[in-house]
């Protein structure tokens, strides 16, 4: 056990910092998507966006814990996330360096990388959500094109995706598991339709998608038919890995501590409730505890153990976190909190993190079954 | 950056299971809580043998001069059998010495808690039942060199099992730690009954006991001293719990996979296994809290307040809940004298307000982080 850097470490984390220093401007207008663009090309620049990708697909090479080192330093930074595809980034990038064909890699990885593209996920179905391999939605093979017939939904960012990470049946006849595939498809492709759904929030994050007849080129499919089911496990192991990182935890818990710093409770500053202090406590102790065990499973990585059932761990944590911290948020408020406002409206927003990549109770059967053995359901 | 055990880590902790596992079945968990000190001589030289009670002293004392970390290992194992021995309440009184002692009070005391001949305790609390240093109030009357100590100290550990205390008292607004020997004149030692029988508490009544200048510590700051220890003694007891808190959980778990209703085993029904998926993320929690507290003692030990208060305070709620669940999910039978889980929900009891409970280190981290 050691938690000291090497030099070279802390040299990285001093090169960050000059670099932070001398471009991130304050405030950050990270709503501004020319500024996104312009900040994009400089960290595409140092190959700090893809920074554990193979340098040949455009990445950076670099080692888990620099990347660590550097997803903490912009963090604490608040810079904007490393790279603009987020999904593209997390798990499809990935998934595509380990399963997909030389053509693949060239056509999808520096695209992602450079924000070109804008991937969506096409998993769930209108019967099929924490029942995965259960999905129905069809490719038929008819020469060197799939013709795929179904429907998607719960489809974060479609309305405005370049191309979908699909997951399709292509063999009815076998197990569930066995009959499933997966395909990358562009969203122009003709017999694609996406219907926005307004969340209860009132704004259009997730979206129905109809296949009516879309082909697609067998080029376009990742591994081996039939073996989807792989392809997504290692995909939903990254989307939960990355909901699993306790950086935008800690962010979160600084503007609950500002917003608490200057809210007021029945006459008081709210910072001498007891009540208050010690649910802020309770928070720092689990995203302090998010950050340790992250860094216990980054050593795991780095000595070749694969990233398995623990990253359930954070993930409840996380729901945990951000159930507890929009409620506070909320009381903070007053009853300002019966008006809208931005923090209202972030504290209704904690669906894409807490049931986006398994519910917390498929995390739980995954706990209970995977780790402690217990009977299946 | 590594946050990983060793090989001779994972040697130690296969070591000390096995040792626990042999020497201290739970049989004899429940035979020794019946006894006086719960606590077995026997025993306690066996471990000594096994270079176990030695581990943080140095080896110029008869010790192995290992760290926090490895101690932690060795806790968790005697830990998740509910090991009665008074190895918490020795290391600490090891730190006293450590940190403060002479180079007289170590030779004295060191290479006898190392190789099993005496056994140590804190003796901190009083009446008012406050943590640290605000809760030291027993005023000695100087005559002299000598201080002299009237009062009493309560709710110290192995009370009964003890041959010397590390006595906390004031001598005008100074604070001072001295070493007190069970049969220094004016001392005697009035056992309570525990809630959780593998573990011993006793009042220290002081009556006149003298207090001369090789008996005191030598501490720079008194204070910073005894932080230090109230922050080991929550290491040191937080990684006793978790060790606790995963045997409860290894324990339901095998009954849950046992336990037929409704034709099958309980562990299928999501109620059920929920639950104990919810215990283990926070043992898994724990530990990452605990293992980097137990480091910052060696280590980095500016942080140590901070993450001895976040450990703590996760283990001392998650256990709570961990020996409720646990005994709740055995049904009837987890209310029976018979059944082993009860032992474990009454070491949750006792591991609560050690060193101090959630609420405290809570406030604690408040004032800490916010002001």
């Amino acid at each position: 056990m050691d938690f000291n850097f090497s030099p070279e470490e802390q040299a990285f984390r001093e090169e960050i910092r000059g670099f932070l220093d001398a471009n991130l401007p304050d405030p950050v207008p990270d709503e501004d998507p020319a500024f996104l663009q312009a900040w994009n090309r400089k960290l595409r620049e140092k190959r700090w966006v893809g920074f554990s990708w193979p340098r040949e697909w455009g990445g950076g090479g670099g080692d888990l814990i620099r990347q660590f080192i550097l997803k903490e330093e912009m963090s604490a930074r608040r810079a904007p996330a490393l790279g603009l595809d987020f999904m593209g980034l997390t798990w499809v990038g990935p998934a595509v360096i380990k399963h997909g064909t030389k053509e693949q890699k060239a056509e999808h990885l520096e695209a992602i990388l450079d924000g070109r593209s804008h991937w969506c996920t096409g998993y769930s179905e209108p019967d099929v959500g924490s029942d995965l391999a259960s999905l129905q939605c069809r490719a038929v093979r008819d020469g060197d094109e799939y013709v795929i017939h179904g429907q998607k939904i719960w489809t974060t960012s479609a309305h405005f995706a370049s191309h979908i990470f699909l997951l399709v049946r292509t063999d009815p006849t076998v197990s569930k598991y066995k009959g499933i595939t997966c395909l990358l498809v562009p969203m122009s492709t003709p017999g694609i339709t996406v219907t926005p759904i307004e969340n209860l929030s009132g704004k259009a994050s997730f979206n129905q998608v109809f296949f009516d007849g879309a082909r697609t080129p067998v080029a376009n499919r990742l591994g081996a038919e039939g073996e989807g089911w792989k392809v997504v496990m290692g995909a939903l192991a990254n989307e939960r890995s990355g909901i699993s990182e306790s950086t935008e935890m800690q962010q979160h818990l600084d503007d609950i501590r500002a917003l608490a710093k200057r809210a007021v409770r029945n006459g008081r500053p709210a910072l001498q409730d007891d009540r208050v202090r010690r649910r802020l406590s309770e928070m720092e102790i689990r995203v302090e505890a998010m950050r340790l065990t992250g860094l216990r499973h980054l050593t795991d990585q780095i000595n070749g153990k694969p990233s398995g059932s623990e990253t359930a761990i954070n993930k409840l944590q996380r729901g945990i976190l951000e159930f507890e911290m929009s409620e506070l948020s909320l009381e903070l408020l007053g009853s300002e909190a019966l008006h809208q406002g931005e923090i209202q409206h972030d504290a209704l927003g904690w669906h894409g993190t807490v049931i986006g990549g398994g519910s917390p109770n498929i995390q739980r059967n995954i706990i209970a079954e995977r780790i402690l053995g217990l009977p299946k359901d | 950056m590594n946050f990983g055990f060793t090989e001779e880590q994972g040697f130690l902790r296969e070591a000390v299971r096995k040792f626990v596992d042999e020497r201290c079945p739970m049989a004899e968990v429940r035979r020794l809580m019946k006894t006086r000190d719960a606590h077995s001589p026997e025993l306690w030289r066996a471990l000594a043998e096994q270079g176990t009670l030695g581990l943080l002293i140095p080896d110029e004392y008869g010790g192995a001069g290992l760290s926090w970390v490895d101690f932690v290992v060795v806790l968790e194992e005697t830990g998740r059998t509910l090991l009665p021995s008074p190895l918490v309440s020795t290391a600490l009184a090891t730190m006293a010495l450590l940190e403060a002692g002479s180079p007289a009070q170590r030779s004295r005391w060191l290479p006898r808690f190392a190789d099993g001949r005496a056994v140590g305790t804190l003796a901190l609390l009083e009446a008012s039942d406050r943590q640290g240093a605000a809760g030291i109030a027993l005023a000695a009357v100087r005559d002299g060199e000598v201080d002299v100590l009237r009062g009493e100290k309560r709710f110290v550990a192995d009370a009964g099992a003890a041959d010397v205390f590390v006595v906390a008292y004031r001598v005008g607004t100074a604070l001072r730690l001295a070493l007190v020997p069970k049969e220094a004149p004016g001392l005697r030692v009035e056992l309570v009954p525990t809630l959780d029988e593998t573990r011993r508490s006793g009042t220290l009544v002081l009556d006149g006991v003298r207090v001369g200048p090789e008996d005191r510590l030598v501490a720079a700051d008194p204070e910073a001293t005894l932080e230090l220890l109230l922050d080991c003694g929550c290491v040191a007891v937080t990684a006793e719990g978790l060790g606790a808190a995963e045997g409860a959980l290894a324990v339901t778990v095998r009954y849950a996979n046992d336990r037929v209703q409704f034709g099958s085993p309980i562990g299928r029904y999501q109620g059920v296994k929920h639950r104990l998926a919810d215990a283990w993320v926070d043992t898994e929690s724990i530990k990452s809290l605990l293992y980097y507290a137990a480091w910052t003692i060696d280590e980095r030990r500016a942080e140590l307040p901070r993450y001895a208060s976040l450990a703590k305070a996760y283990l001392a709620d998650a256990f709570t809940r961990i020996g409720v669940d646990c005994v709740q999910l055995h049904g009837a039978v987890g209310y029976t004298i018979e059944y082993d889980i009860q032992l474990y929900l009454k070491r949750s009891k006792w591991l609560r307000p050690m060193f101090g409970d959630g609420d405290y280190h809570r406030d604690r981290l408040a004032a800490l982080t916010l002001g």
